[in-house]
């Protein structure tokens, strides 16, 4: 390793010395863009730079996918083979690119020019199967056939309050106008705002825990401290989610907006935009539009807001995770209490929303909650956005009032592609559950799913024709939460290896006698006793899958 | 200040603040617990210490939930016994807990088989000899976590050890694997003190078990004559 010059680091990793150990991603993330990879002199430096001990800089290295500390190719292709991408061909396109490039899924050629890896869900599920490629610096994605610097949207729905500037490439400031709610809301007092984010629009988080979000407000606004958080949570990672892709990507001053309101409603002067590393085209629009928010004013007086990058981790969309992260960490969720409002990032009281959430906010402010609840139902009110994906005519994100059915959606989605009928949806992402057509009237509503056990979660629809093989989309999903428990908590870190092999076991028909109550007790126990949100919704698909298709788990060498 | 509860259905009065755990220990109530100890901050990670509280959603750690006025707790419903039974039968599956009596002592207690998972993956790795003090084992280490944490901030803040992998192939791990005496572990034994498995053990002990005498490795330590 002579070669490597360590001379070039320093620059390059300068400007987050100051931050400490906050430091550490933005450092690693700069580090391997000089290097390729992080070799262990590299490590090492970065360790000492920013006063870290050396074996944490190499326990963060070791947690997330997107660094490495062995040597890789600067280019990359990533094919995601989660289940709505395997539903277009990705395992194909995948073994086709590995032949061509003469390499194993995972490996890297011998001239070190490519590496090729399968990956968990890109956010590109409209248009899968998706690939994610990146040349050094520039990414391209896209679905094999037709690839771009940035993905294209497709937006649809009956209303276009939350996309309204969404499908027509990125909205300049200008274009946007001002920051209206904003302004509106700094002419009210800090309680009439968390008052009318509160009962009054009766907005719930759109992250998938739909917890109310005037109360997390509230809460943080009431906690004492010198210094206070707003965090967005944009570590969009949930399979089939992509709706947070599309309004950053189109639309980044209303996620902004959002934030700015709810820093003035609690009293913060410190924002993060946490992005998951996969989504590497949206940060210089993030950028871009900071740099706009500053020069109009809105940012950099009494709060500035700093992007963070991801580094492949499903598990740092767990707000507490999220918060390690940030801090230098590995994403590790937080027991909890204390809860972020009186105690989150760096220990301050901290309100972190979706950015799905925080689009609702400029809505709420600028219209006044009264009309705002015009759009949806009395107990769900104002617009969601769901992600389609799979196995319909016309895939994409599609925002409604909440109150359509499933099957209102689904046709306005085209239906069923292919003319072929409808085998399942899987509802609310990977930690979800699954719906048949029995459940085509249900109305898109909190209480109405919750009533017929479907959470709504990220709002992704993902669906699955009559042909398709339900065992192989259930081996996926065991595969997905083995690959991203973060280890921490007996019941997930083991029991979601317990259920991948057990899954893989169904996929192959060699389930063995008692696998149907070893699923069951595996996936009750991460459910009911997991620290985090990711442990206890890692079997709930497949518990959903065990109830509707039972007969699936049943066949395999069983001794007589 | 004092509370008023319910564990088990016998009214309990302890003093507000405490754990749950605290306040069963004091009651003479068994709740078992693997992770945790008195000495090093408690992750609630195991799990093993789950008891159901009336009112929350999911099972809830006794070693970190306060106990507070009215709450209804059982440590031993049917739940808490599936979850304790699973756990163990998933640990069992995964790790060799041949030098974890109290674990295998859970294990009938709570009725979980050791064979419950047939062609599971087990965490298997070379034993670690090093450095003359003490060997690492980590087919036997269950990540209870508390060896990083009394190297960290809870006693020694020497940051020699910390995790690699990252879920079910977690594993403590030096700085890109280095041995122990490249790192800055100073030797002070901390870590093999709260070792609950065997996982790191006294050197000596270990050479023992292989079979030499006390002469036999004696007669290793050449490097330093004792002073008279």
């Amino acid at each position: 390793m002579s070669e490597i010059d360590l001379t070039l680091l320093k620059p390059a990793i300068e400007s987050y010395i100051p931050l400490g150990r906050s430091g550490l991603l933005p450092a690693l993330h700069a580090a391997q863009k000089v290097y390729g990879w992080l070799p262990q002199e590299v490590a090492a430096e970065v360790a000492k730079a920013l006063h870290v001990p050396l074996a944490d800089v190499h326990g963060v290295i070791e947690f997330y996918s997107l660094f490495y500390n062995e040597p890789v190719a600067r280019n990359f292709i990533r094919v995601c083979t989660d289940p709505a991408c395997a539903l277009k061909g990705a395992d194909g396109l995948l073994s086709r690119l590995c032949k061509q490039y003469d390499v194993e899924p995972g490996g890297t050629t011998r001239d070190l020019s490519l590496t090729i890896e399968q990956s968990p869900c890109l956010g590109l599920c409209e248009q899968a199967p998706a690939v994610w490629a990146t040349d050094g610096d520039q990414s391209t994605v896209g679905d094999g056939t037709q690839e771009a610097h940035r993905p294209r949207s497709a937006v649809y729905g009956p209303i276009r309050e939350l996309t309204a500037n969404c499908g027509q490439g990125t909205t300049t400031l200008a274009k946007y106008g001002e920051y209206a709610a904003y302004k509106k809301a700094l002419t009210m007092t800090s309680e009439e705002v968390i008052a009318e984010t509160d009962k009054a629009s009766g907005l719930v988080g759109r992250g998938g825990a739909a917890f109310p979000t005037g109360i997390k407000w509230g809460g943080a606004a009431k906690a004492q401290a010198d210094q206070k958080y707003v965090v967005c949570n944009a570590d969009e990672s949930e399979p089939g989610t992509f709706k947070d892709r599309v309004l950053l990507l189109d639309d980044p001053h209303r996620t902004l907006e959002g934030m700015c309101i709810a820093a003035y409603a609690i009293g913060a002067s410190k924002g993060y935009l946490y992005i998951r590393g996969e989504y590497p085209y949206i940060v210089p629009v993030l950028e871009n539009a900071l740099n706009e928010a500053r020069a109009a004013g809105y940012l950099g007086q009494h709060f500035d807001i700093e992007i963070r990058v991801g580094a492949g981790a499903y598990i740092c969309g767990e707000e507490t995770a999220l918060f390690e992260s940030i801090e230098g960490k590995r994403g590790f969720p937080r027991v909890k209490p204390p809860f972020p409002t009186t105690s989150g990032l760096f220990g301050k009281p901290t309100v972190i929303n979706n950015v799905e959430t925080l689009c609702n906010l400029p809505l709420i402010i600028s219209k006044g909650s009264v009309e705002y609840r015009k759009i949806g139902t009395e107990v769900s009110p104002g617009p969601k956005l769901f992600c389609v994906s799979g196995d319909v005519a016309k895939p994409g994100l599609y925002e409604v009032p909440f109150g359509v059915t499933l099957r209102e959606l689904l046709n306005m989605a085209g239906g069923v592609a292919g003319e072929k009928s409808l085998k399942a949806v899987l509802f609310g992402g990977a930690a979800g559950a699954f719906a048949t057509s029995a459940h085509l009237d249900v109305k898109l509503t909190f209480e109405d799913l919750r009533a017929a056990g479907l959470p709504l979660g990220s709002g992704v629809v993902m669906v699955f024709d009559e042909t398709r093989d339900m065992r192989d989309v259930l081996n996926r999903l065991g595969k997905f939460f083995a690959h991203e428990s973060c280890g921490k908590c007996y019941p997930c870190q083991m029991g979601t290896q317990r259920q991948m092999e057990i899954l893989e076991r169904v996929a192959k028909l060699e389930t063995l006698p008692d696998d149907f109550a070893r699923l069951q007790d595996v996936g009750w126990t991460m459910t009911e006793a997991s620290l985090c949100g990711l442990g206890q919704t890692a079997a709930s698909a497949v518990l959903s899958a065990m109830k509707l298709w039972p007969e699936l788990f049943q066949v395999g060498r069983f001794e007589s | 200040m004092t509370i008023i509860f319910s564990m088990d259905g016998k009214e309990i009065t302890a003093e507000d603040g405490k754990t749950l755990l605290e306040v069963a220990r004091e009651n003479g109530v068994d709740i078992p617990t693997i992770c945790f100890h008195e000495a090093t901050t408690a992750n609630a990670l195991c799990r093993i210490c789950v008891v159901e509280v009336e009112g929350m959603r999911t099972l809830q750690p006794a070693c970190i939930v306060r106990a507070a006025n009215q709450m209804k707790v059982q440590t031993r419903s049917e739940k808490v016994i599936r979850a304790r039974r699973t756990i163990l039968e998933m640990l069992a599956s995964t790790m060799d807990l041949s030098d974890a009596p109290e674990i295998q002592k859970m294990m009938i207690e709570y009725g979980a088989k050791s064979d419950r998972f047939p062609g599971a993956e087990r965490r298997e790795s070379q034993v670690k000899d090093d450095n003359p003090m003490y060997i690492r084992d980590y087919s036997k280490c269950l990540l209870c976590w508390r060896c990083v944490q009394v190297c960290a901030e809870d006693a020694q803040y020497t940051f020699a050890i910390n995790f690699s992998g990252r879920g079910f192939e977690t594993q403590i791990g030096t700085f890109f694997d280095r041995s122990i005496p490249e790192t800055s572990c100073v030797l002070c034994g901390q870590c093999v003190a709260v070792c609950p498995t065997g996982a790191l053990k006294p050197k000596r002990e270990f050479l023992l078990e292989q079979g030499m005498s006390p002469q036999e490795i004696n007669v290793l330590n050449t490097g330093r004559k004792k002073r008279r």
